[in-house]
Formats: structure tokens, C-alpha cells, sequence
């Protein structure tokens, strides 16, 4: 996927003033965040899952190349392939080909961020090949040509309008005057329209949540079971993941799945849950011919053993995401690559570069939710700090930001100078907002006070006030 | 490709500070827990004696919009399955897996009861098949493929009529592990079935039979005593 990471700030810009957008990102508390409540409060273990889940995947990542290998050696045993590609391109060019070899024409898909990332579509369409997307959200930004909004719900920024005007578009099969004014008749008429496609194709690509390194299994968790139409019908089922998604065995991805759909949507299970090992066997009546593993790195081991490595933990559940206020308020597409959020922010700067992406770790006002929906709990607020670290050392942030910053260090070594400034401005400020509690306009402060009113201070600076309450005690 | 493998797996290595793996503490910690496949921690929920766990089971999947009919043996189960279809006035026709625990069933009670063998076709409506195990913990089914077993007739049907004893039900998902790895090397696939096809993906509003079936039906059988 190109990204456009670097114009985060003019998207967002764009994104606040968009009223659709708006709208459809009110859906994610009810949607997302009380239903994920619900369900960790029905399971009294949630603390001590998230703690093993984290051991789990961190034994795992100190031990990638061994379960790596013993991955693809039962893939080997059970009469798979297994294609590995440093880069985008080699990934895609490894799919082609086998797509290639079998004279494929149609090829259905299930949901894949990895897809996304290498761009195996227009990679696809280039060269002859009519890829369908059948999640039903990503079916529908495939049709308005956009990129995924959220890595779980694709089609997250739209309205049921939206959707309707593209499908009287887009499927012109059917009766103009038709009434799709209904998420029912919507999701009805994309079934109609895919179960088409299923059938038709010649290559069925999914993704893959876990690879099990005991057994040489891909597994997929999805709620719509085109994941299930798309490997089990076509003569071919290629999975396109990466290595990061390796877990030792049946009994760890379990230990996982126990977190997965409860921090993504707050069901207790997704409705399927798919291990697939091989092709079909002697005697099995249907299931693929050929089962292709295409295991992509594109930067992910050069993330290993440093700093960041926590973000390798990650199980693409989007709890983060659903949880955070910066995300609410300017949805997916601002963040301008394939994963936004909390752990966009945290990912990003290392697979595409600081240069790129140094404005989304400053996406955040450090809240701290997503570091406590994070059912791996990766440390998101600490790897932005870090990447706004390394964005001031490199010199990205701008001018006034770092002349401003250089000030308060001054200032802040110089504790009597520092408390005198301090006291001085909680007094003005204090002055400014007497009559309203709050200060609409702020010099030096508008990109705070364009947006929303910053509350008065009380007049007391926090070194008085503490002073003071010790004094009490 | 070769050389994509060895630089992937020499970059791993390199990142976590070692050479070569052959007989290192690292390679025999992974392949210490591969073999030992400990499991990890299993609610208490997964853990209920038998029969609360059988009562579980259903309420799960009731709680995730699958249906199920309880009868007291075998011989009611073609009962159930008609009973069910005209409830739903749907034709009297099922496509089953061609599973022998299916074929002893006693369909001749329902002669109007078409019942054809094999893997789903697109124009099938209803299925039919067995199950290996339910999990008590969140009402899922586990299946899996074989020739007996087409994966077809779990997601292609409007319709999905899975028929389980209730002396399957387990607690955790990991008693199933159990089981497959006593059947020996792992099927094509394996399915967890919790419940019919749902999306939530047009302004979250969850709408069942997304692509998959519409209706999950579980007729289960005995008590599981």
C-alpha cells in the first residue's frame, strides 16, 4: 500500500471537518467498547490471561527462527508450499505465480492486512487477474477504491447510505428502483452477488491469525465464513501472513483465541475459527488441491531485538484502535497506511520510517486506554514516546515545537526561575479565564484552542498546591 | 526463494543474538514445548462437572443465535430434524454428510424426508452433519474434514443442522486438542463453529448469514450422563 503517513495532519484537518465520517465513528462505543466491557467481565481469568498470552508471545518471538522452521517443515509433511519473501514485492511475486502456474483467472479473498500492506490487488489487477475481496466490509471499500479504515472492520468511516448509493452502482444486475435502505438488504444483496464469485474461483487467498509451528497450520478467525467459502471451494488456497503470526502450538493459539474476539468485538468466540493443514486429502470429497504458504517479512525482523520489539506481540484484535479518542475523532484513513491507531502509531515509524510516519506517535494524549484494552499488552504509550524521542533527535518535529521544548529545559534546571515563570503564568491565565472558567484563545496555543477550550487554571501552581497539602498532612 | 528463506531466518538470528540454531538451548526449549504442548490457563467456567457443563453448553450457544432441540436418543433425531424444517416451512430435503454415525440413524421414520449424501452444492438449502465435540465454555461446535466429513456443508447451506450427543460436550477447548491428536495427524481442517454467519460491518449493526449459513440448528442427544 502507498502511504500517505506524512500528510497525517492535513487529513485530520479533513477528517474533523467531514460530517459522514463523524457520524459513522460514533458507532465504535456501542459497537466496540461496551460490548468488549461485557465480556471481560464475564471472565474473571481476563488479568491472568493477558499476563500468559504476553509470556507466550514473548518465548515465542525469543524463539522465531525455531518455530519458523518447524512451521514450514510440517507444511512440507502435509504436502503444502511454503514461499517466504523478504519484501512486498517478493510476496506478491510469489502469489502471481502461483496464480500464474494454475492459469487462474478469478481470485476470491478473505480479509488480510498483510495483503493490504504488500498491495496485492493493484499487483494482481496489473497483470490480468480480477481479485474479489468477500468480507463484506472490504467488498465494499473495494468497490469505492479505498484502502481499510480499521483492521477489523474495513468499512468502518461509512454510513448505510453510502453503501446503498455504491451497490446501485456497482451492481447495475439488479432493479434500479430496489430499496437497499437497510443494513438486511445490503448484506443480503452483497451475499447474492458473492456466492458468485465463490464458486467461480480458481484461487482462494486468506490470511492467517496464528501459524502453528506443532502442527504446519494456518488459522483464520472470521464471522462471516468467506474466509471458509474462499480456502474450501477454489482448486488453490494460498496464504499470504507474516512471521510475526507463529505460535508454538494448538494448546498457545487457544490460550490467544481466548482474548482475540473479546477484545476485537467482545463476543466470546468469533463465529469461525478455521485451522487448516495441507490440501485436501485421499478420499475428501472437497477442500483445495494445492495449499501455498507465503510467509512475508517486510521489515519485521529488523524489529526484533530492539527497542519497539513489543509491537511484535501484537495480535491485530484493534482494541487499541476502538478505545482511542484520537482515532474517534479522525478515523483510519488520517493515519494514511495500513494500520492506524495506538499501534499504527507505534508500528508504523517502523515499517515505513520516522520520516514518514513521525506525526502519529504524536497522535495520542497519552490516556493510556489502549495500553489498558491491549489484551497482548503491548506498552503503545511508551514506543510513542520512544518514536518522539528519536523524532526530536532527527530534527522532524517542526521549529517552534523544538525552540519551545529547548526553552522549558532551559527553564526547568533552574527551579527558582522555573517556579517564578510558572507562578506567573497561573496567575495571568487564571486572570484571562476569571469570567468563564475557561480560555478560548491562547497565544502560541491555537492548535489547542481552534479546536476546544482549554479550562482555566485555579492560580496555584502544582509545586504550591503540593507544598501545601504536605504542610496540611 | 532459498536465498529469501536463509536471509529471513539469518536476520531473526542476528536480531536475537545468536548463530545457527542445530542443537543450541534455544532449539531444544521450542521443541521442548512443541512436544509438552502445555496448556495455558483454562477458565473455571471450562471447568464445571458434567452435567452443569452440558447445561452450559447450550446456553451458550443459544446466547450466540444457535438453536438447539434436545432429544432423549437416536431414534428421535430424524423427528427433530423434519419437525424442524416444517417449523421454518422449509422443504423436506436435507443434503447430510455421508458420516456412517449419520447413515444409523433411523430416517425411514420420516419418509418424506429426502436425504442425499456427499459434499454441498450450490443450490443445497439445508445440511446436515455430526460433530466431534461441543465446547461448554462458549458453545462452540468443533468439526472436522475427512471423507465422511465435506467442510462444504458447513458454510455453503442457508441452513446448518449439526447433530451432537451430549456425552461430546467438553469443557475447554483444549480437551478437543486431546482428541484430534489421538485420531493422529491433523485433518485439512478444523472448524470452531460458534454460531451462524454474522457481520457487523454495516454500521455495526449485526446481521446473521453474512455469507455463511443463516441458521445453526444443534439437535442434541441424551443427557450426557
Amino acid at each position: 500500500m502507498q502511504t500517505t503517513a506524512h500528510a497525517f495532519v492535513e487529513h485530520s484537518r479533513a477528517a474533523l471537518a467531514d460530517e459522514q465520517l463523524r457520524r459513522a465513528l460514533l458507532n465504535m462505543k456501542p459497537g466496540f467498547q461496551d460490548r468488549r466491557a461485557q465480556s471481560v467481565a464475564r471472565l474473571p481469568e481476563w488479568e491472568d490471561l493477558r499476563d500468559q498470552a504476553r509470556a507466550l508471545k514473548d518465548h515465542t518471538l525469543a524463539h522465531m527462527d525455531v518455530y519458523l522452521e518447524r512451521f514450514e517443515a510440517r507444511v512440507l509433511e502435509s504436502g503444502g508450499h511454503v514461499h517466504w519473501a523478504r519484501t512486498a514485492e517478493e510476496a506478491c511475486a510469489a502469489v502471481h505465480g502461483i496464480c500464474q502456474a494454475v492459469g487462474a483467472h478469478t481470485v476470491t479473498k478473505g480479509k488480510s492486512m498483510v495483503a493490504e500492506e504488500i498491495g496485492l490487488n493493484p499487483y494482481l489487477e496489473a497483470r490480468g487477474l480480477v481479485p474479489v475481496e468477500t468480507d463484506l466490509g472490504e467488498y465494499i471499500i473495494q468497490l469505492r477504491h479505498e484502502p481499510p479504515s480499521h483492521i477489523i472492520a474495513p468499512a468502518l468511516h461509512l454510513n448505510k447510505e453510502q453503501i446503498a448509493d455504491d451497490f446501485h452502482r456497482a451492481h447495475t444486475q439488479f432493479a434500479a428502483e430496489r430499496s437497499l435502505a437497510e443494513p438486511r438488504a445490503l448484506c443480503d444483496e452483497a451475499r447474492l452477488v458473492l456466492r458468485q464469485k465463490f464458486l467461480a474461483a480458481d484461487v482462494g487467498i486468506t490470511g492467517a491469525n496464528f501459524l502453528i509451528a506443532e502442527t504446519g497450520s494456518t488459522v483464520i478467525v472470521t464471522n462471516e465464513g468467506n474466509g471458509d467459502l474462499t480456502q474450501t471451494l477454489p482448486r488453490v488456497h494460498v496464504v499470504v501472513t507474516s512471521i510475526d503470526k507463529v505460535v508454538p502450538t494448538l494448546e498457545d493459539a487457544t490460550l490467544i483465541l481466548r482474548l482475540l474476539a473479546r477484545s476485537a468485538t467482545g463476543q466470546e468466540q468469533s463465529a469461525y475459527t478455521t485451522f487448516s493443514t495441507g490440501p485436501k486429502r485421499p478420499g475428501d470429497l472437497d477442500g483445495p488441491e494445492a495449499f501455498h504458504v507465503v510467509i512475508v517479512d517486510n521489515g519485521r525482523s529488523a524489529i526484533l531485538g530492539t527497542e519497539v520489539q513489543d509491537v511484535l506481540r501484537c495480535i491485530r484484535c484493534g482494541a487499541c484502535i476502538n478505545h482511542c479518542p484520537i482515532y474517534a475523532a479522525v478515523g483510519g484513513h488520517a493515519y494514511g497506511w495500513v494500520v492506524p491507531g495506538p499501534i499504527g502509531a507505534a508500528l508504523d515509524p517502523a515499517m515505513i520510517g520516522l520520516a514518514e510516519a513521525h506525526h502519529l506517535p504524536n497522535a495520542s494524549t497519552f490516556c493510556g486506554r489502549c495500553e489498558s484494552v491491549c489484551p497482548m499488552k503491548i506498552p503503545l504509550p511508551r514506543i510513542m514516546r520512544h518514536w518522539r524521542d528519536r523524532e526530536f533527535e532527527a530534527g522532524l518535529s517542526p521549529a517552534a515545537q523544538r525552540r519551545g521544548l529547548r526553552l522549558w529545559a532551559w527553564a526547568v534546571r533552574r527551579p527558582r526561575l522555573y517556579r517564578l515563570g510558572a507562578g506567573v503564568a497561573a496567575a495571568t491565565l487564571r486572570l484571562l479565564g476569571r469570567r468563564r472558567g475557561r480560555l478560548t484563545r491562547l497565544p502560541l496555543a491555537g492548535g489547542w484552542t481552534d479546536w476546544r477550550d482549554l479550562p482555566a487554571p485555579e492560580g496555584e501552581t502544582f509545586h504550591r498546591r503540593y507544598a501545601r497539602h504536605k504542610r496540611a498532612a | 526463494m532459498g536465498e529469501a528463506r536463509d536471509q529471513i531466518l539469518a536476520g531473526i538470528r542476528k536480531a536475537l543474538g545468536r548463530g545457527e540454531t542445530d542443537g543450541t538451548a534455544a532449539v531444544s526449549a521450542a521443541d521442548a514445548r512443541i512436544a509438552a504442548h502445555p496448556r495455558g490457563l483454562v477458565p473455571a467456567r471450562a471447568q464445571l462437572p458434567r452435567e452443569a457443563q452440558v447445561e452450559l453448553f447450550v446456553r451458550m450457544a443459544e446466547t450466540v443465535a444457535a438453536t438447539v432441540a434436545r432429544v432423549s436418543d437416536a431414534d428421535a433425531v430424524p423427528d427433530a430434524i423434519a419437525d424442524y424444517l416444517t417449523g421454518l416451512n422449509l422443504p423436506q430435503q436435507v443434503r447430510a454428510a455421508p458420516d456412517p454415525e449419520l447413515d444409523a440413524l433411523p430416517w425411514g421414520k420420516r419418509p418424506l424426508l429426502t436425504v442425499e449424501r456427499g459434499r454441498a452444492e450450490a443450490e443445497d438449502q439445508v445440511s446436515v452433519t455430526g460433530a466431534l465435540a461441543g465446547v461448554a465454555e462458549t458453545g462452540t461446535l468443533v468439526l472436522y474434514s475427512g471423507a465422511e466429513r465435506p467442510t462444504t456443508l458447513n458454510f455453503l447451506p442457508d441452513t446448518h443442522i449439526v447433530v451432537l450427543a451430549a456425552d461430546r460436550i467438553v469443557g475447554p477447548y483444549e480437551d478437543v486438542w486431546d482428541r484430534l491428536r489421538a485420531l493422529g495427524a491433523l485433518p485439512r481442517t478444523v472448524n470452531w463453529i460458534t454460531g451462524p454467519s454474522r457481520t457487523g460491518d454495516i454500521e455495526q449493526k449485526i446481521q446473521l448469514g453474512a455469507h455463511g449459513p443463516r441458521r445453526l440448528h444443534i439437535v442434541l442427544v441424551g443427557n450426557g450422563g
